[in-house]
């Protein structure tokens, strides 16, 4: 009973707070309240034995993207913001078009068939600490993506300085 | 013992609510943290799964989509700053040069 209460909190809140993300006027308050949606969602991994990627959703999540986002939206006039639409003129397109695909997700949920389960039990990870067993496997099954993953933060890095620096006199 | 179909529907709604904010709003960065909230439920969906069917492949997914994550906000905000140097707007239904 309890874990069923604990997942209901945090579903509802976590839509809650979702929704009000993308309906909120002042892009500030959006991305205050994705702030705890953040929070609320590394909670849930808590609750799913996965404590390394709820500390990583916390530290890479709220701690760097969330503020790159506040940084950017200096770059706005909150006062004309506010008094603006908030939605596009077709917006009645793209909210029956997420319905829809929301429908076909819960109707394509019925034809869901569970894989063998693998050998990492609790009781394994529990021997072996969830870190380390992490680390293992990506060390060695996912080296490779995990060497790419490396340049594509550095694709990143080199593009966003390209792409944000003032244009040099030639 | 809570189903794994709960957190697959709540991995697929904060999905859905991201592709509606994506359609729907006019403002540039509310449509890229959309993109984010898409990301976030697709990474609850994988951590469940990881979880009830034991094994970790799934957490390393999250782990790179996390890392694609970061790239994309670098990116895209690069390119709105890019974009505010030369339009000075941030509303999607102001930039139309494209559509003739």
């Amino acid at each position: 009973m309890l874990p069923e209460l604990f997942f209901a909190y945090f579903a509802v809140t976590v839509i809650v707070f979702s929704i009000l993300v993308i309906t909120r006027r002042n892009p500030v308050h959006s991305v205050l309240w994705m702030l705890l949606l953040f929070f609320h969602i590394a909670s849930l991994y808590l609750f799913l034995n996965a404590e390394f990627i709820a500390a990583i959703q916390i530290i890479v999540y709220a701690g760097a993207i969330l503020v790159l986002y506040l940084f950017v939206i200096l770059f706005l006039n909150i006062k004309e913001e506010v008094k603006t639409n908030r939605f596009i003129s077709a917006w009645p397109t793209g909210f029956t078009f997420g319905i829809a695909l929301f429908i076909i997700f819960i109707l394509s949920l019925r034809s869901f068939i569970a894989a063998p389960p693998g050998i990492y039990s609790i009781d394994v990870i529990k021997a072996e600490t969830h870190t380390k067993a992490l680390a293992k496997i990506l060390y060695t099954d996912f080296l490779f993506p995990f060497e790419v993953a490396s340049v594509v933060l550095l694709v990143a890095i080199v593009g966003a300085i390209v792409l944000a620096k003032r244009r040099l006199k030639s | 013992m809570v189903p794994l179909n709960w957190y697959i529907l709540l991995g697929t709604a904060v999905f859905t609510i991201g592709i509606v904010g994506f359609l729907m709003r006019r403002n540039v960065i509310i449509v890229l943290m959309s993109i984010e909230l898409m990301l976030n439920g697709v990474n609850i969906n994988l951590i469940a799964f990881s979880h009830y069917l034991q094994d970790l492949r799934g957490q390393i997914l999250t782990f790179f989509i996390i890392t694609v994550a970061a790239a994309e906000a670098a990116i895209g905000l690069a390119i709105l700053i890019a974009l505010f140097r030369n339009k000075a707007t941030a509303h999607v239904d102001d930039i139309h040069e494209m559509q003739g």
